[in-house]
């Protein structure tokens, strides 16, 4: 046999293995060739019209005109540096997180592309497209340091999350700034807004819920009762009723608590609205993982002369937490969604700026590309928390029994 | 070493025991309405193995999980090394420290590596560097043989291997005494030998033993004394050969018809 005539053999079955392949997964028996081929036909209609409309039909102007505005609201222009500025530094801990933890930088700088064409065909200022190149070009050379200076590793890994949590309080004042100051003057929460806001609101309601809401699960279970009657009655008074009723309990009870000079304004007293409601869920969560752990892992511990705090921390948190990773990630998903609550409230997340938008007389009949727009800006978000949670569970799953 | 040892117990009552490192004095139990001990007197001294027979819910249990303050007792008196338990809780970790226990399920941390379950204690509760930790650690995996596995996680040991390191984690806390529930009874029959040859060598080592266990062999072997429970209370108690040959109780004749 000639080469060519054995690449013709293998391409034959390749082909047959294919069609076999097709018969026994789509179209057999015959109700499966029935259900393919009508979902077939339901998949073409439907992204038809979607792709028609999306290329044809849709007027992006609407979105494209106010970039800006979605990305931070009515944050001043003349301060935006501030806003890259933080960016740059969370992207710049992403990619040292990313490769200390085993990420590929071939794999971020892939990831990264789309994201730069889109950057880069938006129509947006030249001064935009270059910082959002640097920033993106920071993720990926951060990705590869971690990934390729080995020794950095162990390091890292050990120092990031708490990097995580100084960055988290140097972007809040970083974009708040001081009254009076010349280089970093004053903006008033009230004017952050967009996604800026909306993944402020998220990130400070996940950082600071989570001790709240493990301590909560600890107090159910203690043995005091002063604290395991405030905690079951926090846990479920909270939960039996809306976010929305919490909220609008924050903006009008929380003043009425605090001195009167004490004002706190609008954007805190949401973010501790959201705080106090994902701690309250995120107990039950933390608490169905304290219940799965054997009474064994306790008793070993204390055997082994471990006071209490050393057997939380080091045996039964680290297995309960574990246990409860996708229920955890699932409640700070939904949390990122239900930031867009906050648009009730008066304050100007992402959601709130999209009806602002749509209500402005040029823009009238424009909703579906405002609403499209944000649709995916939300999923995308929501889709890297769920994918981050997965890659976790396996680099965590080493081990479990 | 006792005086600077009783000088280290800061701010303890320390007795004077003498030769007895164990004292139980009249412990009783309960659980609810439920009397699981009923009256216990028992001492064991330094370098002793008492091995604990009995049936199903007797109470051996029970009382090998009072010593250490797993279970509170609520009438008699505990005395451990020296020190009394009491509700005071430094009592309680300065006993746990010198007392180590072996369970039937082993209860090893599944989210740490061999070493790691080794190292923690000594680590947080002595409060010794990682290096002297580890160190004492690859040791004793040497000594229950299995320092190839120092780096695998306990999910991946067979049962045996997991036995030897739940002792070889209970040994790294240097007790003086250690406190085994049933250790072979979780086991595949084949792995039981290598779990008593490694209590076996200990025993020989010195080491003050209180044992829960059925295994005869290793009773004839190492005991210097078998204590026969039955509902909640001591019935009879002798050298092996002596209660295994010639038992006075009935109850103590019928459970071993049973079990020789
Ligand atoms: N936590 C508990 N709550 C209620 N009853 C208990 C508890 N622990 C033990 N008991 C009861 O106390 C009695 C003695 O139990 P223990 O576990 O000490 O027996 P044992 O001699 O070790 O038995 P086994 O050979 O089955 O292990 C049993 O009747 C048991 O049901
Ligand atoms: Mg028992």
């Amino acid at each position: 046999m000639t080469p060519k005539s054995i690449a013709m053999q293998t391409r034959r079955q390749l082909l047959r293995d294919f069609l076999t392949w097709l018969k026994e997964n789509l179209f057999s028996p015959w109700y499966n060739a029935l259900i393919t081929i009508v979902s077939a036909a339901v998949i073409y209609v439907a992204l038809k019209g979607i792709l028609h409309w999306v290329f044809y039909g849709a007027k992006w102007g609407v979105v494209t005109t106010n970039l800006r505005l979605f990305a931070v609201g009515p944050y001043p222009t003349d301060q935006l540096w501030r806003v890259w500025l933080a960016l740059g530094l969370a992207l710049v801990l992403g990619g040292l997180s990313w490769g200390a933890w085993g990420g590929r930088s071939l794999v971020a700088l892939i990831l990264v592309i789309p994201f730069l064409v889109v950057f880069w065909l938006a129509p947006i200022t030249p001064a935009a497209k270059r910082n959002w190149t640097v920033v993106l070009f920071l993720f990926v050379l951060s990705s590869a340091v971690a990934e390729f200076v080995r020794p950095l590793r162990k390091p890292l890994q050990k120092i990031l999350p708490f990097a995580w949590l100084v960055a988290f309080f140097v972007t809040l004042v970083l974009l708040h700034g001081f009254k009076g100051s010349q280089r970093l003057p004053l903006v008033e929460t009230g004017l952050w807004g967009g996604l800026l806001l909306t993944i402020l609101l998220a990130v400070v309601a996940i950082v600071l819920s989570f001790p709240i809401g493990v301590l909560l699960a600890l107090g159910r279970r203690s043995s005091l009762p002063i604290v395991k009657l405030f905690s079951i009655f926090y846990i479920e008074l909270i939960r039996g009723v809306p976010l929305v009723t919490v909220l609008f309990m924050a903006q009008i009870m929380l003043p009425l608590f605090l001195p009167p000079n004490l004002r706190i304004d609008k954007v805190l007293r949401a973010m501790a609205g959201m705080t106090l409601f994902a701690a309250a869920y995120l107990a039950e969560n933390v608490r169905g993982g304290l219940q799965a752990i054997p009474k064994g892992q306790y008793e070993a511990a204390q055997a082994l002369g471990l006071n209490y705090y050393q057997t939380m921390r080091y045996i039964i948190l680290p297995q309960a937490l574990r246990a409860v990773i996708p229920a955890i990630v699932g409640q700070f998903i939904s949390l990122f969604k239900d930031t867009s609550l906050v648009a009730i409230v008066g304050l100007l997340d992402l959601l709130s700026i999209a009806l602002s938008v749509i209500a402005q007389p040029q823009w009238i009949g424009l909703q579906r590309e405002v609403f499209a727009f944000i649709g995916v800006i939300y999923w995308i978000f929501c889709y890297a928390m769920s994918y981050a949670s997965r890659r976790l569970e396996v680099k965590l799953g080493v081990g479990v029994r | 070493m006792r005086g600077e040892e009783k000088g280290t117990a800061k701010g303890l009552q320390v007795h004077d025991t003498g030769e007895d490192i164990i004292i139980l004095e009249d412990v009783h139990k309960w659980f609810g309405d439920f009397e699981a001990l009923r009256g216990i007197n028992m001492r064991v001294k330094r370098q002793e193995v008492v091995v604990i027979i009995g049936p199903s819910g007797s109470g051996k249990s029970t009382l090998v999980r009072c010593i250490n303050r797993l279970e509170q007792h609520d009438q008699g008196r505990i005395i451990v090394d020296g020190i009394e338990l009491s509700h005071d809780i430094r009592n309680i970790e300065a006993i746990r420290r010198e007392v180590g226990m072996v369970f039937q399920q082993f209860n090893l941390f599944p989210h740490m590596t061999v070493l790691d379950n080794i190292t923690l204690a000594p680590r947080l509760v002595r409060r010794w560097p990682r290096a002297k930790a580890e160190q004492v650690a690859m040791e004793l995996l040497e000594r229950v043989g299995i320092a190839d596995q120092a780096h695998k996680y306990p999910g991946q040991l067979s049962g045996g291997q997991q036995q030897r390191v739940a002792i070889a984690r209970a040994l790294a806390m240097q007790p003086k005494i250690m406190l085994f529930d049933e250790p072979t009874s979780a086991l595949d029959p084949e792995m039981i030998k290598e779990v008593l040859d490694v209590m076996i060598e200990l025993a020989r080592s010195g080491m003050t033993m209180i044992v829960v266990t059925h295994e005869m062999g290793f009773a004839r072997e190492v005991a210097d004394r078998v204590v026969f429970m039955d509902a909640g209370k001591i019935v009879e108690e002798a050298p092996p050969e002596e209660l295994f040959a010639h038992p006075k109780d009935p109850r103590t004749k019928e459970f071993l018809a049973h079990i020789l």
